[in-house]
C-alpha cells in the first residue's frame, strides 16, 4: 500500500506543475507572479507534509523561513514591476 | 523603552513555542535553550523595537482585544473563508464572472484597522483588496461579482463588500 | 484511532482546494481573477493539509507521548501562522503593482481606480 502521506505529496507536485504552465505562458508580468506565488505556497504544504513522510522535524523549520523569505521575494517583485526600484 | 519591552517579550514568546519539547524543566524546556532565548530576545528587540511598535500606540496589549481577536478568527473569519473557497469553486467550475473595482470607505482611522480589513477582505468571499487611499482611508477593492447597481455609485455599499468585517476591525484594531 | 479518518477528511478537503486554486490559475481570464482564485484557495488548502499534519502529530504525541511529535505540532501551527499572515498581504502587493503597471481588468463593469488616477 502506498504511503498517504507520500500520494498526497505526489498530488500537490502536480498542483504545481499546472502553476508552472501559467508562469511558463502567463502573458504579462504579474501572471507570472501570480504563478509564482501559488508555487510558493504549495512549496510549503508539500515540505510540510514530506516532514511527516520522512519523519524529518526539521523540514518544517524550513517551511517556515521559505514561507517568510518567499513573502519578501514577492514583495520586492511587486515593488519592481511597480517602477519602485 | 516599552517597545523595546514589548519586542523582546514577543520575540521570547516565540523562541519558546518553537522550542518547547527540547528538555524537561517546566515540562518542556531545556534551561540551556530558555537562557539562550533570553540572550537572543533581548538582541532582537534592540534592533527591531522601531519596526513593530511603529506608532507608538499600545492599545493592542489590552487582552480583550486578544480574545475578541480570537472569537473573530474561530467565528465569523472562518465562515467567511470557507464560504469564499465554495464561492471559488463555483466560479471556477462554471466561469460566470462580473468583475469590476469598486470604492469603499470603512471609516477606520488606524493604519493597524485598515490593514487588518484589507487581509480580511483578501481572504473572504469574492473580494480581493487592491490599492488604499492613504490620506483619506478608502479601499479599492476588486470584487468578482459586482452586485447589480453597485457599479454606479461612488461608494459601494459595505455591508455586501465585506459584510461585518467594518464593524469587527473596528472593536479589535481601534 | 478515529482521527485517523479526520486525517484522511482533511487532506482530501485540502487537495481538492489546492486543485481548484491551481485550476482557476489557468482557466480565469486576468490577473485580478486569477489572483482570487491563487491567494483564497491555496491559502485554504494549504491550511487543511497542514491541519492534518497537526492532527497527525497530536495523536501520536497523545499515543506514544514522544516530545518530537510535541515540536512537529506546534512547528506546523507556527508554519500555518504565517501562510496566513503573509498571503494576503503578497497577494495585495502583486494586485496593486498590476494596477501601477497598466494591466487593466478585462471584462470589468467599473474601475474607480482608474478614474482616480486620471
Amino acid at each position: 500500500m502506498i504511503d498517504i502521506w507520500f500520494l498526497t505529496a505526489f498530488i500537490l507536485l502536480l498542483w504545481m506543475i499546472l502553476s508552472i504552465i501559467r508562469a511558463v505562458a502567463g502573458p504579462t508580468a504579474p501572471d507570472r507572479v501570480v504563478a509564482l506565488d501559488t508555487i510558493n505556497t504549495l512549496v510549503v504544504a508539500i515540505m510540510i507534509i514530506l516532514s511527516v513522510a520522512y519523519s524529518q522535524i526539521i523540514f518544517v523549520d524550513v517551511a517556515i523561513v521559505y514561507a517568510l523569505l518567499s513573502f519578501v521575494a514577492t514583495l520586492y517583485i511587486a515593488k519592481y514591476l511597480e517602477g519602485g526600484i | 523603552m516599552k517597545a523595546f519591552i514589548v519586542t523582546t517579550i514577543d520575540a521570547y514568546l516565540i523562541y519558546l513555542v518553537l522550542t518547547a519539547g527540547s528538555g524537561n524543566f517546566l515540562y518542556f524546556w531545556s534551561p540551556a535553550e530558555m537562557i539562550m532565548g533570553v540572550f537572543l530576545a533581548i538582541i532582537v528587540g534592540a534592533v527591531s523595537r522601531n519596526y513593530l511598535c511603529r506608532s507608538r500606540n499600545y492599545r493592542m496589549l489590552n487582552p480583550v482585544r486578544w480574545f475578541k481577536f480570537l472569537v473573530y478568527g474561530f467565528g465569523p473569519f472562518f465562515e467567511a473563508m470557507a464560504k469564499a473557497n465554495v464561492d471559488v469553486a463555483y466560479r471556477v467550475i462554471t466561469g460566470k464572472i462580473r468583475p469590476g473595482i469598486v470604492k469603499i470607505n470603512p471609516e477606520l482611522k488606524t493604519d493597524f484597522g485598515l490593514t487588518f480589513l484589507a487581509n480580511s477582505i483578501t481572504l473572504t468571499p469574492g473580494t480581493l483588496s487592491v490599492d488604499v487611499d492613504e490620506k483619506r482611508n478608502y479601499l479599492f477593492v476588486h470584487w468578482i461579482n459586482v452586485k447589480k447597481g453597485e457599479e454606479k455609485k461612488e461608494f459601494a455599499d459595505y455591508r455586501y463588500v465585506c459584510g461585518t468585517f467594518p464593524i469587527w476591525a473596528r472593536r479589535i484594531a481601534e | 484511532m478515529w482521527t485517523q479518518y479526520l486525517i484522511w477528511i482533511f487532506l482530501g478537503i485540502g487537495l481538492t482546494f489546492n486543485g481548484l486554486g491551481a485550476i482557476g490559475l489557468l482557466r480565469f481570464p486576468d490577473v485580478y481573477t486569477r489572483l482570487h482564485a491563487a491567494t483564497k484557495a491555496t491559502t485554504f488548502g494549504s491550511i487543511f493539509t497542514s491541519l492534518a499534519v497537526v492532527t497527525f502529530a497530536f495523536t501520536q504525541l497523545y499515543l506514544n507521548g514522544k516530545m518530537a511529535n510535541l515540536q512537529l505540532g506546534l512547528h506546523t501551527i507556527v508554519a500555518i501562522a504565517s501562510l496566513l499572515l503573509t498571503n494576503p498581504v503578497g497577494a495585495h502587493a502583486i494586485a496593486r503593482a498590476a494596477h501601477r503597471s497598466g494591466v487593466k481588468p478585462e471584462k470589468a463593469v467599473v474601475d474607480k481606480l482608474a478614474e482616480v488616477k486620471k
